[in-house]
């Protein structure tokens, strides 16, 4: 393919159908990825032309989907499992959490689990309930899993190919708004490893964490910011678990000053997790507490209030303001 | 079909029927030969009588012509609100629709067969029992327009909020159930759900519950014969309702499209319920004429035929044929029906249009019903923030 510039949800497809073409043992399973091609059409076209054994409809039950892909895990094959939504992830969450993560450690490292599982998650595309979370930290807090997710198309593309390669299970989160957002894919290059952060900015006066959908806010963030002439750092964190704290210290040695964005609530959130951490390791580096914008401690709201509960430009500008003002 | 064909794909090692591919495609059962559907007015709009039916004859048996009437009226204004609904979503007022076209009779049929203390527990596409309830349709609107995520007290009407995660209502109707029976009282209780939910481990255990504690709810699963673009056979390999006999309780298939038969066997399995004989489950046959929901493109897995096919049942159609070769409705009827959906239609549209955006703070209203100081301390740094916008604004 080369180099081309794709929507992340065709970069996710162009992936899958290479892993499909090259390893036998790779299956697709969910509700509505034949045919249809999946609700978001990320799976378009794989069951025509890998046929029904290897991209498989499901049963409506997630219990089920995960259960038996773990299953055939056991067996040697490397399924690639679609959940349709974020909010209809809990039904298969007893499976992943007390099978699926723990499953390599009981059976003192003689069984792999490569299952990767797809979550297409976040709002901000004015969907009915259960259609909008982020429920990453749920998974970040399991050993066992790794929870990763891209920000753009040429990440999706090769995170997709890392994560279904990787003998552990990967909770694999899309960040659905962006799925039509298109960038350049280079099929060619060499990836980075799967979870090493990268900095998307340079920037010297603060440092912004962030993955998935909010990358793109916090750079159009670092854009507005330096008009008014600061200089903002992006850091797109790309991996939940691991995560690369390395890459964040580096970044806070740097500036001085961090604030985490996510879409999910704040409380007890992957942000928490970054602010102790940075804490520890840059306390007499860092100019400013450790700020957090995210969700609220609140149900995830009706389609009308989204774009006040997500963290916009204004609200990540604000924190920005707050602590470069101490 | 396809299903066949993955199951004679995989290779088996141990096995009964020995591990071929051929003998596993043998062994497994074949697609369903239709079985009997409890029937009692034909496509044609012929009122049939079957000794078989016999049972769930009677429950209609006294049924008046100011009946049917009212039934054929709730079939037409559900379509009606339905259809404006559909509008309303193109015309951008709405974010999302789940149409219940073609399901009419499945609803009104059940619906009113309930009772008033009876409770129900639907999905996210039961428009035409919320009718039968007496919830204002314009309620059902505020969650697909994206302004709350209910929009009525569910205790008013004894009508449970549309559940979007597929299937879980049917344990929360088992153990409404199991608190009536506890409570020593007659009514019954019924829960909505579809072919798709019917693999959901939830609806398992639904049963498990409800048959164990002859908890005194009815299942009713309306098989419109997709769950998006899956067609039954992704989830079943028998008929639905005959799942019921594995659970020990009573499974009945009946014509979705026929809102008699539809009301005489739901009925029946109420007062089984009410009468402490148990749960029963109904496998309402019918379909779904629409796309799944607006965000939809059924034209990506089925054909014209098949919704040609089923348009000939149309379940509006055969009733209004019976009332007229009966003589039970004349012109000024329809004529006043027509008129009547039309004022509903325009109602729905101007009462969707004049929804107000929620305030900002409802975000943090009813996180909990005790409170939470988490809540309340990010509740006043949100407020405190927007506030900052208009003191800016007003400088
Ligand atoms: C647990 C869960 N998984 C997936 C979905 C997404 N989803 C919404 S409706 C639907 C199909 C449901 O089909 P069926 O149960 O037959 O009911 P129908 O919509 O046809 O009335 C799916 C897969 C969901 N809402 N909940």
């Amino acid at each position: 393919m080369g180099v081309q510039k794709l929507p992340l949800a065709k970069a996710i497809n162009e992936s899958l159908r290479k892993a499909l073409d090259t390893d036998p043992k790779v299956l697709i399973m969910g509700e509505d990825v034949g045919k249809l091609g999946g609700v978001f059409r990320v799976t378009d076209g794989l069951q025509k032309d890998f046929g029904e054994d290897r991209v498989i409809d499901t049963p409506l039950a997630e219990s089920g989907i995960v259960g038996t892909a773990i299953g055939l895990a056991l067996r040697g094959y490397r399924p690639v499992v679609e959940i349709q939504f974020d909010g209809f992830v809990f039904p298969a969450y007893d499976q992943i959490v007390t099978q699926l993560a723990k499953m390599h450690a009981r059976a003192l490292g003689k069984i792999k689990m490569p299952v990767v599982i797809r979550i297409p998650y976040g709002g901000g595309i004015g969907a009915v309930e259960h259609h909008s979370e982020s429920p990453e930290a749920l998974f970040a807090h399991v050993a066992g899993l790794k929870v990763v997710s891209p920000s753009n198309s040429s990440d999706a593309y090769w995170m997709m190919q890392q994560a279904i390669q990787s003998d552990d299970p990967v909770i694999f989160f899309e960040p659905k708004r962006r799925y039509w957002d298109k960038s350049e894919v280079d099929t060619d290059a060499i990836p980075a490893p799967l979870h090493k952060a990268r900095v998307a900015r340079e920037g010297t006066d603060l440092t912004l964490a962030a993955y998935g959908p909010m990358v793109k806010v916090c750079l159009e963030a670092a854009a507005a910011a330096a008009e008014e002439g600061k200089s903002l750092e992006v850091v797109d964190l790309r991996s939940m678990s691991p995560m690369d704290f390395d890459a964040v210290q580096a970044s806070v040695e740097k500036t001085r000053r961090l604030v985490v964005v996510h879409e999910a609530p704040v409380f007890l959130g992957t942000g928490a997790e970054i602010a102790a951490r940075i804490t520890e390791r840059c306390f007499y580096h860092l100019e400013a507490p450790v700020l957090r914008v995210g969700g609220f401690h609140a149900p995830y709201p009706p389609a009308r209030l989204e774009e006040e509960y997500l963290p916009g430009l204004d609200r990540v500008l604000d924190t920005v303001d707050r602590s470069l003002a101490y | 079909m396809t299903v066949e064909s993955t199951a004679a794909r995989t290779p088996r090692r141990s096995s009964t029927s020995g591990g071929k591919r051929a003998s596993a495609k043998k062994a497994a059962p074949k697609k369903s030969t239709e079985p009997q559907l409890v029937q009692l007015l034909t496509p044609e709009g012929k009122r049939v009588k079957h000794a078989e039916n016999a049972v769930y004859d009677s429950y209609v048996a006294d049924i008046t012509a100011d009946d049917l009437r009212a039934l054929y009226r709730d079939m037409v204004l559900t379509r009606r609100f339905d259809a404006e609904a559909t509008s309303l979503q193109r015309q951008g007022e709405l974010g999302l629709w789940a149409s219940l076209l073609g399901q009419e009779a499945a609803q009104i049929g059940s619906g009113r067969a309930t009772r008033e203390d009876d409770y129900v527990f639907p999905t996210y596409r039961e428009h035409g029992v919320a009718w039968c309830r007496g919830v204002d349709p314009t309620n059902l609107l505020g969650m697909f327009r994206g302004v709350n995520h209910g929009g009525w007290d569910p205790n008013t009407n004894n009508f449970h909020l549309y559940t979007i995660v597929i299937g879980s209502q049917t344990l929360h109707a088992t153990g409404y159930a199991m608190g009536v029976a506890k409570d020593g009282a007659d009514s019954a209780v019924i829960a909505y759900f579809g072919d798709g939910a019917s693999s959901q481990g939830d609806v398992a255990e639904a049963f498990t519950f409800s048959a164990v504690y002859n908890a005194p709810v009815v299942f009713f699963c309306q098989n419109n014969q997709w769950a998006i673009s899956e067609p039954t056979e992704k989830q079943t390999r028998v008929p639905l309702y005959q799942r019921a006999q594995g659970y020990g309780f009573p499974g009945v298939r009946v014509d979705g499209n026929d809102v008699l038969a539809v009301l005489a066997v739901t009925k029946w399995a109420l007062e089984r319920a009410r009468t402490g004989e148990g749960p029963a489950l109904i496998e309402a046959f019918t379909y779904r004429m629409g796309a799944h929901t607006t965000s939809d493109d059924p034209t990506k897995y089925r054909n014209d035929d098949e919704r040609e096919a089923w348009e000939a049942k149309d379940p509006i159609l055969r009733l209004r044929t019976y009332l007229e070769s009966e003589g039970h409705a004349d012109e000024g009827f329809f004529a006043e029906l027509d008129a009547e959906s039309e004022a509903l239609g325009k109602r729905v549209r101007e009462v969707v249009r004049a929804m107000p955006d929620p305030d900002l703070m409802a975000i943090f209203e009813n996180a909990y019903a005790d409170g939470h100081a988490l809540v309340d301390e990010e509740r006043a740094q949100f407020e405190a923030y927007q506030a900052s916008f208009a003191e800016e604004g007003g400088k």
